[in-house]
């Protein structure tokens, strides 16, 4: 069974004054078809864990391991591992003007499967995606994410995921932002990809509420660059009422 | 003098997206520069002068001579059935109408030239197809050219002057539009290494007419183009596009001049480069000026450099000068960027290799543009154009901005 399996990750950012350490020994196994969130106080590190198992140029490891299905995840280029099958939903997406979202998406499909998409069922699928997605059709002709709203650009992430089909999927923060229709557009398309390709999903969130459609099988509280505590749905309630307050005091005084 | 302002962009800390509109205080009016036919009116230059100051006058210096011959380039006109074209002396009276030189190359590529290549759009007729003119660089001999392209009141029609081979050429091309006519006129420079070209462009254009003036560098060693387009009836309307490409070593610079001298008219420049390579050097300068009677007037100018590697220089300086409040719109903006990182992120991590993420953005950046042109031939031969740049240097691009794996 695939997994993505990342063990004692110390990563560090790039700043002007040098570098940062910010994950300070990360552990997480994810077996494929499980969903894990992530539950954290902003700035705690999880878009670093994120950005860093992508391959982001600003993040180095410094020490640790993250395989996908056994392979060195950290040895791959970032586009060889979105080809190994790893997807990241972006916090923030990037702007990309005068490349329609057509191009891209037929582009990016083309690289991940070794061989263009059979013409005729690729513009369906595309489509219906599109449809399920409540993103209008004008928007294939539209230069990728550029002057998309914010609600826009998350679901044109999660298109792609059904699109790509990923192994792993990690989505950094796709709900923040989101109104309640959006939320639930959104969350319907995580599911139905969870639900046609068994795909493991790393699901990085600050609020509990999209945990109401999107169900995970496990919880881990996120604090200080590393998991604080773990559990199932139910550490999520607790969050809910009692907020990160008990884990920051601790990751202070620890530090 | 007042303060001169400078926005060269210093590549270290250029932001791709910092588009931004600067107040520029023009240094001298271009209303004041000294404009003839006479060449012991603009002296050989040393290269501090306002017109110069980019350029490098050292490798131009050919050009400044008072004796240039006529036998560098080879000339092959294929024109569309209704088109005219004709060889004639100087002395022609239709030569000469597009206003006087404005600087020392303008100024001896005039005088040495004894005849000059005219290419009519008579009056009323629809080009049913383009008009090619190919300049073919033969020699290296230091060689003048004169070309005009007339389009006579109410005619159509697209020309396209495309320079190949390798030369050392100094252009004066007259372009004038009639009232009522429909000009497109493009010129592309895409030499062999090793050229050296100077171009005036001088455009007239009457009223109710409208000019589309392209202008695409992509080869050559030296390029200084300096199309200037002024109106003479109201109603006209011009619209500036450029795009270029320079590689390492290459110096491209373009310096534009829309003189609004009458009421109600409409001037819309849009120029956008890429850059790749130790010592590619871009200069643009969009002078505009509203004249005092020219009220109603419309203008926008825009510059965009994209800077794909380090040792590559961009100077981009807009200049709007205003003497009327009467006006319907003025604006400019220009933006020196480096290649986005973020961006290119953005493409791989969806799995398309960093060659081709790179070609996309570079693509993109240029897409608008080109769809601007509206001349099949010469956008097919762009995009190819473009392919062919990037194709070129892309093993050096990669060995600058390969993304390290971690360890
Ligand atoms: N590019 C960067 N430059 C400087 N500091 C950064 C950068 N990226 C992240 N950080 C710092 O790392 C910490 C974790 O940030 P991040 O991973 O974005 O947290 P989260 O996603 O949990 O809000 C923060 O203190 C943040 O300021
Ligand atoms: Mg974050």
């Amino acid at each position: 069974m695939p997994t993505l399996e990342i063990r004692d990750l110390h990563v560090s950012v790039e700043t002007k004054e040098g570098a940062k350490p910010i994950l300070r020994g990360v552990d997480l196994t994810i077996n494929s078809g499980e969903t894990h969130a992530i539950m954290g106080p902003n700035g705690s590190g999880k878009s670093t864990l994120a950005s860093a198992l992508a391959g982001h140029p600003k993040y180095t490891v410094t020490s640790g391991t993250a395989t996908l299905d056994g392979e060195d995840l950290l040895a791959m280029t970032v586009d060889e591992r979105a080809r190994a099958g790893l997807f990241l939903a972006m916090q923030y997406p990037v702007e990309v003007p005068g490349v329609s979202v057509a191009n891209f998406l037929r582009t990016a499909k083309t690289a991940i499967d070794g061989e263009a998409p059979a013409l005729r069922t690729w513009g369906k699928e595309v489509k219906g995606a599109m449809e399920n997605l409540r993103i209008d059709s004008t928007f294939a002709e539209r230069s990728v994410n550029e002057g998309f709203s914010g609600g826009e650009k998350k679901r044109h992430e999660i298109l792609q995921m059904e699109l790509f089909k990923p192994h792993f999927a990690i989505l950094d923060e796709t709900d923040s932002g989101l109104d309640v229709d959006a939320l639930r557009v959104v969350s319907e398309g995580v599911n139905r990809a969870k639900d046609n390709t068994d795909v493991g999903v790393l699901l990085i969130t600050h609020y509990t509420r999209i945990l109401r459609y999107i169900k995970p099988d496990f919880v881990h509280v996120f604090v200080d660059g590393k998991i604080a505590e773990e559990g199932g749905p139910e550490l999520a309630e607790q969050l809910e009422e009692n907020g990160y307050d008990k884990y920051v005091g601790t990751g202070a005084t620890m530090a | 003098m007042t303060a001169t302002t400078d926005l060269s962009t210093d590549h270290s800390r250029a932001v791709a997206d910092g588009a931004h509109s600067h107040g520029v205080v023009p240094a001298g009016s271009r209303a004041e520069r000294k404009t003839s036919f006479d060449l012991a009116d603009i002296p050989v230059p040393t290269g501090r002068e306002e017109e110069w100051r980019f350029s490098p006058v050292a490798r131009l210096q050919p050009l400044f001579d008072e004796d240039l011959g006529a036998g560098g380039v080879l000339t092959t006109v294929v024109e569309a059935p209704e088109v005219k074209v004709e060889i004639v002396g100087k002395d022609d009276p239709r030569l000469g109408t597009t206003g006087k030189p404005g600087d020392r190359t303008a100024v001896t590529a005039w005088n040495a030239a004894a005849e000059a290549t005219v290419v009519t759009l008579p009056a009323e007729a629809v080009a049913t197809d383009v008009t090619s003119v190919r300049v073919e660089g033969v020699t290296k001999d230091v060689t003048a050219q004169h070309l005009l392209v007339h389009a006579e009141h109410h005619a159509e029609g697209v020309v396209v002057i495309d320079h190949r081979g390798d030369a050392t050429l100094n252009q004066t091309v007259e372009i004038v539009v009639e009232d009522g006519a429909h000009l497109t006129l493009v010129t592309v420079q895409d030499w062999a290494d090793g050229a050296v070209h100077a171009s005036s462009h001088r455009a007239r254009i009457g009223r109710d007419a409208k000019l589309k003036h392209v202008v695409v560098t992509f080869g050559g060693d030296v390029v200084r183009l300096t199309p200037d387009a002024t109106f003479t009836g109201e109603g006209g309307e011009v619209e500036m596009v450029g795009l270029y490409f320079a590689d390492a070593d290459q110096h491209q610079e373009h310096r534009l001049f829309v003189d609004h001298a009458v009421p109600r008219c409409k001037s819309r420049v849009t120029y956008k480069g890429a850059l790749q390579g130790a010592g590619a050097h871009v200069v643009w300068v969009g002078d505009v000026l509203i004249q005092a009677e020219a009220e109603g007037t419309d203008t926008y100018e825009l510059n965009r450099n994209l800077v794909l590697t380090d040792g590559a220089r961009a100077d981009s300086v807009p200049n709007l000068e205003i003497e009327t409040g009467e006006i319907e719109g003025a604006g400019h903006a220009s933006a020196t960027g480096r290649f986005d990182d973020e961006q290119l992120f953005y493409l791989m991590a969806r799995g398309i290799p960093e060659v081709d993420a790179r070609r996309l953005v570079v693509r993109g950046f240029f897409a608008e543009l080109i769809e601007q042109i509206g001349v099949a031939s010469v956008e097919d031969r762009l995009l190819a154009s473009i392919e062919a740049e990037l194709e070129k240097s892309m093993s050096v691009i990669t060995g600058v901005a390969a993304p390290a794996p971690a360890e």
